[in-house]
């Protein structure tokens, strides 16, 4: 259970890293690199969106092999990032289309408010089961 | 549910790392089932109860809270 544990960590974190790669690349590629060539923009959107998708499926199986514990702590971790993904998403859309704030409602922000959350739930729940 | 878990591994010198890699869950979760906070699922209780050769009702009882 270890070893492939560990194999599913660390080919989690290699389509991880190779997906934070291909995104920086797709994000500042046509600006700095390839002077905003659509075909090479459109490769580098594509791989990005392909290595995405691995990232996902190897997430799916180190998921699949945790044991019961684990997979509770997760799933509990998941359905409140989720809810509150949506519910404060929501709201800081609707902040910015009725302008009480003074700035766009950027979707990086959300993405590191879930990543976060995520982390300080899956935090939380591991300490309630030690 | 009550468990006899904690005193069982005791009894045959079986750290919670050992029992953990023998029933293929993480120490945590030996952990978590021994202080009672986790319920282990059907094939986990089946699986402890063949380690130490007993019925599961004998290590494992349900009480209604």
């Amino acid at each position: 259970m270890k070893a492939e544990r560990k194999k599913n960590l660390y080919i989690l974190a290699i389509w991880t890293w190779t997906w934070v790669a291909t995104l920086a690349l797709a994000s500042f590629g046509p600006k700095y690199i390839w002077d905003e060539h659509s075909v090479l923009t459109t490769l580098a959107v594509s791989v990005n969106f392909v290595h995405g998708i691995l990232m996902i499926i190897a997430n799916r199986r180190m998921f699949n092999n945790f044991d019961e514990l684990e997979r509770k702590i997760h799933l509990e971790s998941l359905a409140l990032t989720l809810g509150l993904a949506v519910v404060v998403g929501l709201t800081y859309s609707l902040l910015d289309a009725t302008n009480l704030i003074a700035y766009n409602a950027e979707i990086s922000n959300l993405v590191i408010f879930i990543g976060l959350t995520y982390l300080v739930l899956v935090t939380v729940n591991t300490k309630r089961y030690a | 549910m009550k468990n006899k878990l904690k005193v069982l591994r005791a009894e045959n010198n079986y750290t919670q790392e050992d029992l953990a890699d023998i029933i293929g869950v993480s120490r945590q979760t030996i952990n978590a089932i021994e202080k009672e906070k986790f319920d282990p699922s059907l094939p986990t209780a089946f699986r402890i109860s063949k380690l130490f050769k007993l019925p599961i009702e004998a290590i494992f009882s349900f009480e209604e809270n």
